[in-house]
């Protein structure tokens, strides 16, 4: 069948909504009779609550109620669970210790901003100021922020009952002895210490909940800023306030953005949802910017010691790592799949190591959860391959490019040529790594680059380039295999294609787009593949109450996963419908083809169009025995494996030898994310994953103090990428598709950040190197402090 | 309680507001005009930006009495009267200036105060008069490549008017 809209960068039709400032994101709803509420939230990142003074809070003007950590203790409830399990080496349970609403009186804070108590008003400037009110006895005690210092003898203990601050330890790949051994033997071994540090995802909308429970109907609703109601609906009635799932809703209206942040189930999402029906009345809670640096999920933070092992030719014969990992204080909704199953087994990177080892200790400290953010795992993994490679490179005297293609796996399609199996577990799907690093370097003009380095370096100013290939996994994945490595939920995903009596399409996805653009891309997907304008089709998406439960959006998953579904239902609306329009032409199934919206009888100018069939399913009046009136499809899709895109990023900076200031000059990027269904949306999707991940090698990081004090939570001390900070980007692209699903598609959310942050560290460094200055490594953020100092040492 | 009125969107309302009410919640929960959002508490994210007297302000940092007597535009009433919208409100949709659309109204009104003053701007007057205001979906790629769009087009339209 002819595309006509697949591969095209078609205009977004959700973009009407937000450029004429009508999107309705969860502040802009009211509800009659909405009350707001205000946290007190702890000012220590470890302390006791001895006791808790309501007496002044409670008679302000406008409180409707207040709620303590002894309230929600007294009804006994837990907290929020993590989904994901892992386990100890040793095959222990990983430790999970509870994560409260509320911190009861007795108990201690386990980091910044922990909420003992919740003010609930008549307007939200009446229930600050009743928090404000509300006095609390803390006791302060030790805290540790550092994963690696968390693991010291002597550390502040989080939980009482992990020692050692341990969640658990893990290991993967080869026998440790094996790549011990090819250590050993290396003719050359490059090794690094390093931190890849924490970073606050700062999605521009902060989280947003209502919670509005109706008594005469016995229902909730929930509106949150959501990537996945229906998980959101599962993990709260079934694992924190027990409440019967169908007399649930949960809606997740426009969301500004989430990057990883806006997955996990909080625990003001269950509070206000609890509070309601206590005051049976909604509620609204907004976090602060200043909330949201504290208490948003944060990624990254690992600290990392990794050593690769190459004989006399620059062949990699071994990886070994060792990490630790910081999970906060608290396991989020996925954190202990994150530096595991996202991170450990992505450490096969595009290279033919032979010998591959993982050791990492999941760390429990005094800050904030340490949960997905944009990448994943993927990012920390392959920054770590791809600092080593390029550093490997400089101390071997050998070309970056030229060593990277030597190890290279050699292409595969995974169709007449087998996926590719790891040492780490996966099995690649399709790649050809040195097609996107020959145009790379061919965007790039390397030949004459060098040249340039050389001339620049006499004239006193030090120009750098900075090469990083990557794969990562996404469209996360086989629901058994998930189970397997300790999910606790399927991942697969849902969609209903409803054909209208009239022809029109809405389609129920259990996806959620908050600035993907589903709306659209889905949208070409099913008019290409019906046949029909995509005027005429509708996404619906975000309402538990419409939508079959669906897993959501996070690890580029959404077209891979939700949009094969959608295919799936097109499929079996289809075969039904060429039922229909058989005994309209009164002639066989089989002598029918379908294209451009209508059947026709092979070899005739019989036809009949999808809009007739439409009609026809829903008045049956003369139709086919036996067969069920209407046309509405639902199905379940549950990929056979995860997805590989893969891509080869170059930056080239200068440095100033004065400041250390470093600047930007070029970023080229060329992403293999399989088919492309929308262009203009896929580069969109590169572009901002590059400026986060641009981001964290050159201004972002949050900084922990020694007290746990999170001393720069705010825009005016988190050095976040403004306009001004980026160059105009290099893109381009290569399609090889994924063997293993219907689009051919793999996913690109999250390439551009997996990518980039090695580019531009090594980038830097190569610039150091050109000037005489033969260092290791530079702490991410490169701020001109640090490279200046790296200079001078 | 301060009475105030204002001019919005060439409408005029009168209200009693509290003296600390930021004119960001005035305009969302009085004006319910919640096209313009609140990404930050300290006046850095540019989500809230509005015209005051035909400049361009961040809403969160003034208060509601501190506009009595002014006259402000909003993103819902900024295409101009006759066109369904804005040419930074088709450059934007034209070259995929926005993603989840939270940062997009602030950067737009911003943009159209910029791009009075300056009808030609290059990339880096782009990039440097956007720098008050944060996107994190788009790499501000696309952003700047709407607000060129926008020019383009603002020089057009005033050709074929000229
Ligand atoms: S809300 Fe006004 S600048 Fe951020
Ligand atoms: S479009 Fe999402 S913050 Fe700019």
């Amino acid at each position: 069948m002819s595309n006509k809209y697949i591969g095209q960068s078609v205009r977004r039709t959700e973009d009407k909504r937000y450029i004429t400032g009508k999107g309705r994101y969860t502040d802009d709803i009211k509800l009659v009779g909405m009350t707001h509420a205000s946290f007190v939230r702890s000012p220590y990142a470890h302390a006791r609550v001895i006791s808790i003074d309501l007496s002044a809070a409670q008679n302000m003007p406008g409180v409707v109620a207040i709620f303590t950590g002894d309230d929600i203790k007294a009804t006994g409830i837990v907290g929020v669970p993590t989904g994901w399990q892992v386990n100890f080496k040793n095959g222990d349970t990983m430790k999970e210790p509870p994560h409260p609403l509320l911190i009861a009186t007795g108990s201690t804070s386990k980091h910044i901003g922990d909420p003992v108590a919740v003010v609930i008003a008549e307007t939200y400037a009446a229930a600050v100021d009743a928090s404000e009110a509300v006095e609390v006895e803390w006791e302060e005690l030790d805290a540790v922020t550092d994963p690696f210092k968390a693991a010291q003898e002597g550390a502040a203990l989080v939980h009482a009952d992990a020692p050692g601050n341990l969640a658990f330890d893990w290991e993967l790949g080869n026998p440790l002895s094996e790549v011990d051994e090819a250590i050993a033997q290396s003719a050359h071994v490059t090794s690094l210490e390093f931190v890849n540090q924490r970073m606050i995802p700062n999605a521009i909308e902060p989280r947003a909940y209502i919670g509005h429970y109706e008594e005469h109907i016995d229902k909730y609703t929930l509106y949150t800023s959501t990537q996945n109601p229906h998980l959101i609906r599962l993990l709260m009635c079934a694992f924190v306030l027990g409440l019967p799932e169908h007399k649930v809703r949960v809606l997740g209206p426009d969301v500004g953005g989430g990057f990883g942040s806006k997955i996990f189930h909080y625990t003001e999402e269950a509070l206000v949802t609890w509070a309601s029906k206590q005051i049976n009345r909604p509620i609204k809670w907004t976090e602060t910017r200043s909330e949201a640096f504290m208490l948003d999920a944060h990624g990254r933070d690992h600290v990392t010691k990794a050593e690769m092992g190459f004989d006399a030719d620059g062949n990699v014969q071994a990886l070994r790592i060792k990490t630790y990992a910081n999970l906060g204080a608290y396991l989020s909704t996925f954190a202990p799949a994150v530096p595991t199953y996202l991170h450990g087994t992505l450490l096969q990177g595009l290279y033919t190591t032979p010998k591959i080892h993982i050791d990492l200790c999941g760390m429990f400290t005094h800050t904030v959860a340490v949960d997905a953010y944009r990448g994943a795992g993927r990012p920390e993994a392959t920054y770590l391959l791809e600092r080593l490679m390029d550093l490997a490179a400089l101390e071997m005297g050998k070309d970056p490019v030229q060593l990277r293609k030597q190890n290279f796996i050699p292409a595969f399609n995974g169709v007449s040529e087998p996926g590719y199996q790891t040492q780490v577990a996966l099995q690649y799907d399709s790649g050809n790594y040195q097609g996107v690093l020959d145009r790379g370097v061919e965007m790039l003009g390397y030949e004459n680059f060098r040249q340039m380095q050389r001339e620049a370096a006499q004239n006193g100013k030090l120009l750098g380039v900075g090469f990083s290939t990557y794969v990562e996994a996404c469209g996360i994945a086989p629901s058994a295999v998930v189970g397997a490595l300790g999910a606790r939920a399927g991942l697969y995903e849902s969609a209903q294609v409803r054909v209208q009596p009239t022809g029109k399409v809405s389609v129920y996805s259990g996806s959620h787009s908050h600035g993907q653009g589903h709306e659209t891309t889905f949208a070409q997907v099913v008019a290409d593949k019906l046949g029909i304008p995509m005027e005429d089709v509708d996404i619906i998406h975000g309402d538990s109450d419409a939508v079959a439960f669906g897993m959501g959006t996070y690890g580029s998953r959404s077209l891979a996963v939700g949009g094969s579904a959608i295919v799936k239902s097109i499929e079996k609306v289809l075969e039904k419908g060429a039922k229909i329009a058989a005994h309209k032409l009164e002639c066989a199934e089989g002598d029918l083809e379908y294209a451009e919206g209508k059947w026709t009888v092979k070899g005739t100018d019989q036809s009949v169009s999808f809009g007739d069939v439409a009609l026809t399913a829903y008045v049956p009046h003369v139709y086919p025995q036996g067969l069920e009136p209407g046309l509405d499809f639902s199905s379940f899709y549950d990929p056979a494996n995860f997805t590989y895109p893969f891509g080869c990023h170059i930056a080239v900076v200068e440095v100033d030898t004065e400041t250390g200031k470093v600047t930007l000059k070029r970023f080229i990027a060329v992403d293999d994310v399989g088919n492309v269904v929308n262009p203009m949306i896929v580069d969109g999707q590169i572009h901002g994953g590059l400026a986060q991940g641009i981001g964290q090698a050159l201004l972002e990081g949050a900084i922990y103090d020694e007290n746990g004090q999170l001393i720069n939570g705010s825009y005016m001390d988190y050095a976040m990428p403004r306009a001004d900070d980026l160059p105009m980007f290099e893109l381009d692209r290569q399609e090889t598709p994924c063997p293993h699903n219907p689009l051919g598609v793999k996913g690109a959310g999250e390439a551009g950040c997996i990518g980039s942050t090695p580019a531009v560290v090594n980038a830097v460094i190569d610039a150091l190197w050109s000037g005489g200055h033969p260092v290791k490594d530079i702490r991410m953020p490169l701020t001109p402090e640090r490279v200046w100092r790296a200079m001078q040492s | 309680m301060a009475k105030i009125t204002v001019k919005v969107n060439g409408k005029v309302y009168s209200h009693e507001v509290e003296p600390r009410l930021l004119l960001a919640h005035y305009l969302r929960e009085v004006l319910s005009l919640t096209g313009t959002h609140i990404g930050c508490d300290t006046s850095s994210c540019g989500s809230c930006t509005i015209h005051l007297d035909g400049q361009s302000v961040k809403s969160c940092s003034m208060l509601a009495v501190q506009a009595d007597g002014c006259e402000i535009t909003t993103i819902e009433g900024l295409a101009p009267s006759g066109s369904e919208l804005h040419p930074l409100q088709e450059g934007f949709k034209e070259c995929h200036g926005l993603q989840c659309g939270f940062c997009t109204t602030g950067m737009i009104m911003s943009a159209a105060d910029f791009l009075q003053s300056n009808p030609d701007p290059s990339e880096e007057q782009i990039r440097h008069a956007l720098e008050g205001n944060f996107c994190r979906c788009t790499g501000y790629h696309n952003i700047v490549k709407s607000v060129q769009w926008a020019a383009q087009k603002m020089k057009e339209d005033k050709a074929v008017t000229a």
